[in-house]
């Protein structure tokens, strides 16, 4: 007995909501929910302390839950985009390597831009980490693609080994980068390679909101072809849908959607297994509704979970990371042996 | 603080709130960031950096304070007063932000970069003070945050009692015949030392205290290995005391490397209290100068009668 789309969806929205009106209400800086709406200048009675919760919401929550929330959508599809494509539940971004490609990336602008060469690029100090993130990204899914495809035809198996492979190379290079940063660089790299929502700022929704947009309309015109794609490669291809192409635009878009979530935040990792799995259990494996509701589960989560690295240690914060793999991992070995069959769940 | 004090204390307080009128117009200061910030108003401020919340305590603006960050040790009021907003490299926006302070002066390194982005992009100006070790590095500071709190003259008060202590330590330093070779060890963690190279605070307060930094292959900390260390051949190994993984003297006397050095030898272990002797803040010639006594003992005579003004000057009005 399965929900109809439409009340599965008005619940996750009505849970974002929900979790994100939770979110402005908590922090280290404290504003009840009684002071809110005149913060947010609705309506109500603005206290002495109005100009200061003006300052923390605007400058600070409301910029970090939409980036919480975009980015839990962007990295919850894309594993739901990748397990579909690979026909295997347990794929996901950080397994091929893309999100180490653009770590390496961000760690290395990190390291550099102290550096002679670096004094140059002065001038852009604030867009070079994301948009190197977002370039190594790129940069290790085409490799990855190009080794990975051989006359228009991509082999999955050898993606993913090669995937596998470029992780490892990705993370000897940040490993070299560790050593040789500076004591400021190294916590500077750490508290990247764990993930945190910290730096969420205006500008940087900015660049979210775009591929968040771009995303959700290439979701609506892959699904029939990922929902047909179960059956197995030949027998999607007799069935009309363009298998080679379907395979070019998931690649893709699966590295836009993790490069530019981890230039925003760092690695966060598992929420691109666990989202899409929970839901498969729910509402079925239809990707014409699996995709949408992974965005809204996935920024429902990662809303709740940066809610929580914000105030759990304040007024130091934890690094998101952590939250989502000690949660993450467990949920995931758990999968792996419900596949074995080792233990029956 | 006595009575007397304390009233002398409001009279002038309330003088220059009167007269603050005057400075409403706004402040521009060049930071380290390359950039000019401009401060309309300096009366709540979050002062990040122990070396920072000196000059603001020295200068007399404690009252100004909206909170301090961990490394503020001094004077010990600031911590036991002011809020605190966690560990300079380890900010959190909402922590500083939820202050509603009117100013944000932090030392350069504060971080992590991502919290000051955002601080960078609420609408409260942020000025990060730049840390050169030497002596005009000091002596920038000190001007660059008197600047930002329209108090010129305070910190040319300051700044001059400042010069007077180095040229002091300068003489003092001068009567040294032979030069310590001496390594400063932040850390010994499982047999593996990290010591300072050049360009650190403390490659700056060896030299100060008349002794040359035993290591010179290197920038910043840097682990450094066994061979390394007996080649370096210190005389003296410096470090700070209750680190958060300091050094013990048991431990380094039979320490493989370090028990073939003189260190080991002589038990030349020095320890002093960390602020003190890395901050660059006002008290730096201070420092240098009980470093140097430990160093030569036999400058004691001639050290004893260099008495470093700035621990008690009165630059506040």
């Amino acid at each position: 007995m399965r929900p109809p789309a439409s009340l599965t969806l008005l619940c996750l929205l009505i849970a974002l909501a929900g979790a994100a009106l939770i979110a402005l209400t908590m922090g280290a800086a404290g504003i009840p929910l009684a002071r809110l709406p005149a913060a947010l200048g609705l309506w109500g009675d603005a206290g002495p302390t109005l100009a200061r919760d003006q300052l923390v919401l605007w400058s600070i929550r409301i910029p970090r839950i939409a980036a919480a929330a975009m980015v839990g959508a962007l990295l919850a599809a894309s594993g739901a985009i990748m397990q579909g494509l690979f026909r295997n539940p347990l794929a996901d971004p950080a397994l091929v390597g893309v999100s180490s490609g653009g770590a390496l990336a961000a760690a290395a602008a990190i390291v550099f831009t102290d550096s002679q060469i670096g004094q140059s690029f002065r001038f852009m100090q604030h867009q070079l980490l994301p948009i190197a993130a977002f370039a190594g990204s790129l940069v290790t899914t085409i490799v990855l693609y190009s080794i990975a495809s051989r006359s228009g035809r991509t082999s999955i198996a050898i993606f993913l080994l090669a995937g596998i492979a470029i992780a490892a190379i990705a993370n000897a290079g940040i490993g070299l980068l560790v050593f040789i940063a500076d004591d400021r660089q190294l916590r500077d790299i750490t508290f990247w390679m764990l993930g945190s929502l910290s730096g969420a700022t205006w500008p940087k929704l900015a660049t979210l909101a775009p591929v968040l947009a771009l995303a959700l309309i290439a979701c609506v015109s892959i699904a029939r072809g990922l929902d047909v794609l179960v059956l197995g490669e030949a027998e999607a291809f007799h069935s009309g849908v363009d298998v080679e192409r379907l395979k070019r635009i998931s690649i893709v878009l699966v590295s836009a959607m993790t490069g530019v979530a981890v230039s925003v935040c760092g690695v966060v990792g598992f929420i691109g297994i666990v989202v899409p799995h929970l839901l498969r259990l729910v509402i079925g494996p239809a990707h014409r509704l699996l995709l949408p509701a992974s965005m809204l589960l996935g920024a429902v989560l990662l809303v709740g979970a940066d809610t929580l690295a914000r105030t759990i240690v304040a007024p130091a914060e934890m690094p998101i990371g952590i939250l989502t793999a000690a949660i993450g991992a467990p949920f995931f070995l758990g999968m792996l042996l419900r596949q074995r069959g080792l233990v029956s769940l | 603080m006595t009575l007397c004090r304390t009233l002398l204390l409001s009279v002038a307080t309330c003088g220059f709130v009167l007269g603050g009128a005057a400075i409403a117009a706004g402040i521009t200061v060049h930071d380290a960031r390359n950039r000019d910030v401009t401060i309309s108003d300096p009366a709540r401020i979050v002062s990040i950096g122990g070396a920072i919340t000196e000059i603001l305590y020295a200068l007399g603006f404690e009252d100004r304070l909206a909170g301090v960050d961990t490394t503020s040790l001094y004077p010990p009021a600031a911590l036991r007063d002011k809020p605190n907003v966690g560990y300079m490299r380890q900010l959190s926006a909402e922590g500083v932000l939820g202050l509603n302070p009117s100013l944000v002066l932090a030392v350069q390194g504060s971080g992590p970069k991502e919290t000051m982005d955002v601080l960078e992009a609420a609408k409260v100006p942020l000025v990060l003070v730049p840390e050169t070790f030497s002596e005009q590095g000091l002596l920038d500071k000190i001007k660059l945050v008197g600047h930002a709190m329209g108090a010129d003259k305070r910190a040319e008060c300051l700044t001059a009692v400042v010069t007077d202590d180095l040229a002091q330590l300068r003489e003092l330093r001068a009567k040294v015949t032979r030069p310590v070779r001496v390594m400063f060890v932040m850390s010994l963690l499982n047999g593996r030392a990290m010591a300072a190279g050049k360009n650190t605070a403390a490659n700056e307060i060896i030299a100060l205290a008349g002794a040359v930094n035993a290591i010179d292959g290197y920038d910043g900390y840097k682990i450094i290995n066994d061979e390394a260390i007996i080649a370096a051949k210190p005389e003296v190994v410096l470090s700070i005391q209750r680190g958060k993984d300091s050094v013990d003297a048991e431990t380094l006397y039979v320490h493989p490397a370090f028990a073939l050095t003189p260190v080991a030898a002589n038990k030349t272990f020095i320890a002093m209290e960390g602020l003190y002797l890395l901050g660059f803040g006002p008290r730096t010639a201070a420092a240098a100068r009980d470093l140097s006594i430990k160093l030569y003992p036999g400058l004691a005579p001639q050290a004893e009668k260099f008495k470093p003004a700035a621990v008690t000057a009165n630059c506040r009005l």
